[in-house]
């Protein structure tokens, strides 16, 4: 460790004497000079690492609040929907807001895994790891949402097309919750063997290093008896290929399904064919704000700062602002059809959301979405950590506020006045969601303490980048 | 949506005459008691989470002292192309081939996606178990069934009715005509606003009053083709 310790405090010295960099165009990707063997060295040595106060801290508090949401979903399954703030004409609020905002969340990982992967950007070797943990541990959060909002969650199974003994009844293919069952339990399935698939040989070598006998007898029987033949790596590049060019259609065909949910109504402000694209640039926009947020804390708290470094973080400003400027089109394209189609329910809603009693909510979604990642274009502000960490924090606010704009102010308003309502959490809705974040940070700091939070393997591909 | 295969079974529609409606409310009583609608108590009616199958709506005009008032009874309008239905994922649901839009309680899994797609918001659902005061459950209709919760529920134009007034048509060896079914609603209206039969027989008097030239739907421009038909005020 403290030959580790040394290494960082002279890497600046080192790089200069013995490698000359390149091209001027290009960074090399491992800041350090790393060598394989201390790659290896800087990852393992985290796992064996007794936890830090920081770790069991955050661990605790994030533990506390999931146990905390257990108890909501608890009680809310006992009593009844009754215990959330929704009525007659207000059906959908947090419960599915927070829903779309994890699946969304998840789609970063899996656009870092598969699409860079097929596009050769080598600079996602640093932050794939972590970010395919997180969109797994985000489908979690996300998949627990529809099975709580339901009436009756206990016959949750009826929206699976199993073979029963009721005739002919089968589930509904028309509805578009039957088909984000398939999208979601697809994107679990295919997400969760991509993230294991690629740890299999990091989990090779840290049977090979560990001390401990539990994580021996983990890594062993996870590491599926790898010996890293040459026989073995040609398959795993192989199936990992195969397997990123199966996932790269997930970046987008699940937030359209899940848009669906709303684009296949009748209800203004729901009705609306841009929402596939518009969807799945803003699940992508806030996913990469939530990879930027983690791993600003990790690179910091593992002091990984040489292998998440300065420039990964700047490509994902950029990815940010692109992403982050299709949903801002994607607004103005809203307000845009709302007054051009002379339809007054579609003008009446976009008048609703920025003026009506949700107003703040809209503009809220407004500043954090379309306003706020625009200071990417500022090379100062995508290079500086303290910034990028409070904007992406920012964008996923606004975020979490679009998709709650969208479901609670078209239902709000229906057509007609006589049914017009209002809503308001309740202290149960608000636990579970707390308690839905609670239960990510707790299984990525978990993730943190077990697997290799770096893929090493792969960075020892691109450990020579831009150095000779 | 629905798959208007042609059938020779009834049509079930409903007029409303809108120049008759006083806005009472008997409708409204006579539904809850024929349909076992459970009582939510003011608290919960507040949150808007009252069940009714059936709402008189009111609408003012003018300015005081010129007002003027008018009603329109609102229930499930039983659109042949509802929005309800493709949206169920179990089915829970559907439209027979007797044009009604059916609810299955025992199959609901209550996601509200249903009432949410309704442009009526004629459904309700059950945010609780409900409680009737002893003795009232004695008052029971035996015929429907009462509703947990977490299961939406809506008007069934009187489906167990429905059922009654077809065997009794099928038992006299005959078609039903008007008169076999009267929903609750229809048979205590005080002022006979309301009318219920079979719109695919052209002899049965909702056939008639539906192509009077005051025959409305209501959001008819939703493309729902609804199965309720309100005749306008005359002015």
């Amino acid at each position: 460790m403290a030959a580790a310790l040394e290494q960082l405090t002279h890497t600046e010295s080192k790089h200069e004497a013995s490698h000359e960099v390149v091209s001027a165009l290009r960074q090399p990707l491992i800041e350090g000079d790393k060598s394989y063997g201390e790659v290896t060295e800087d990852i393992c040595s985290l796992l064996d690492k007794k936890p830090g106060v920081g770790w069991w801290i955050a661990f605790l508090s994030s533990f506390v609040v999931m146990s905390a949401g257990v108890v909501a979903t608890a009680h809310t399954i006992n009593t009844g929907i009754g215990t959330w703030g929704l009525n007659k004409t207000v059906g959908w609020a947090f419960d599915i807001t927070n829903f779309v905002f994890w699946i969304g969340i998840g789609h970063a990982g899996t656009f870092i895994s598969a699409v860079l992967f097929l596009f050769n950007q080598k600079w996602r070797t640093s932050v794939n790891r972590s970010a395919e943990a997180m969109t797994l541990f985000a489908v979690m959060c996300a998949g627990i949402f529809p099975v709580i909002h339901m009436g009756r969650p206990w016959l949750f199974y009826w929206i699976l097309p199993y073979p029963n003994q009721r005739g002919s009844l089968w589930v509904n293919f028309r509805s578009p919750l039957v088909w984000d069952f398939f999208a979601i339990s697809t994107y679990f399935i295919i997400s969760a063997v991509f993230w294991y698939l690629g740890l299999i040989p990091d989990l090779a070598t840290a049977r090979d290093r560990t001390i401990s006998k539990f994580r021996r007898g983990l890594y062993k029987v996870m590491s599926l008896g790898w010996n890293g033949s040459n026989r073995t790596w040609s398959r795993y590049e192989t199936v990992y290929l195969v397997l990123a060019a199966l996932a790269t259609p997930l970046v987008l065909s699940v937030h359209s399904i899940v848009s669906f949910d709303f684009a296949t109504s009748v209800i203004p402000g729901w009705h609306s064919t841009i929402f596939p694209p518009y969807f799945v640039a803003g699940a992508v926009f806030s996913g990469f704000a939530m990879v930027m947020t983690l791993m600003i804390a990790v690179r910091k708290l593992l002091r990984l700062e040489n292998y998440i470094t300065v420039q990964h973080l700047e490509n994902m400003c950029k990815v940010t602002l692109l992403t982050g400027s299709i949903v801002s089109l994607a607004y103005l394209t809203e307000i845009f059809i709302g007054f051009y189609s002379g339809n007054p329910n579609e003008s009446f809603v976009i008048i609703n959301r920025s003026l009506g009693s949700y107003a703040w909510a809209f503009w809220t979604m407004v500043t954090c979405n379309a306003i706020v990642p625009q200071l990417f274009w500022s090379k100062r502000i995508r290079t500086s950590i303290p910034a990028i960490f409070v904007l992406s924090i920012l964008v996923n606010v606004g975020m979490w506020f679009e998709r709650f704009v969208i479901i609670v102010t078209s239902l709000h308003r229906d057509f007609l006045p006589s049914s017009w309502a209002s809503y308001t959490p309740t202290l149960t809705e608000v636990t579970i969601m707390f308690g839905s974040f609670g239960m990510f940070f707790t299984f990525f700091l978990l993730f943190l303490r077990l697997f290799p939070v770096i893929s090493m393997s792969e960075i020892k591909g691109v450990v020579h980048y831009a150095r000779r | 949506m629905s798959e208007t295969t042609p059938t020779n079974k009834p049509q079930w529609a409903m007029v409303i005459d809108l120049d008759r409606c006083t806005g009472c409310e008997a409708c409204v009583v006579a539904c809850n008691v024929e349909n076992n609608v459970a009582t939510v108590g003011a608290e919960e009616a507040a949150k808007g989470r009252t069940i009714n199958w059936i709402r008189i709506e009111r609408y003012f005009e003018g300015e005081y002292p010129d007002v003027r008032v008018k009603f329109r009874p609102v229930m499930c309008q039983h659109c042949e192309e509802a929005p309800c239905e493709p949206v169920c994922p179990v089915y829970a649901t559907y439209h027979t081939d007797e044009g009604l839009n059916a609810q299955v309680y025992n199959r609901c899994v209550g996601t509200r996606y249903c009432a949410n797609n309704c442009p009526y918001t004629v459904r309700s659902f059950n945010f609780f178990d409900h409680v009737w005061d002893a003795p009232l459950q004695k008052a029971w209709n035996p015929e429907v069934s009462v509703r947990s919760r977490g299961v939406m529920e809506k008007c069934t134009f009187c489906v167990q009715r429905i059922k009654a007034g077809e065997a009794k048509a099928k038992d006299e060896n005959r078609d039903v005509k008007d008169g076999d079914v009267t929903p609750a609603c229809v048979q205590t209206c005080p002022t006979k606003a309301m009318y219920f039969g079979n719109i695919a027989d052209p002899t049965s008097e909702v056939a008639k009053l539906s192509k009077s030239s005051r025959a409305t739907k209501l959001l008819e421009d939703l493309g729902t083709k609804p199965k309720v038909i309100y005749l306008n005020e005359g002015e």
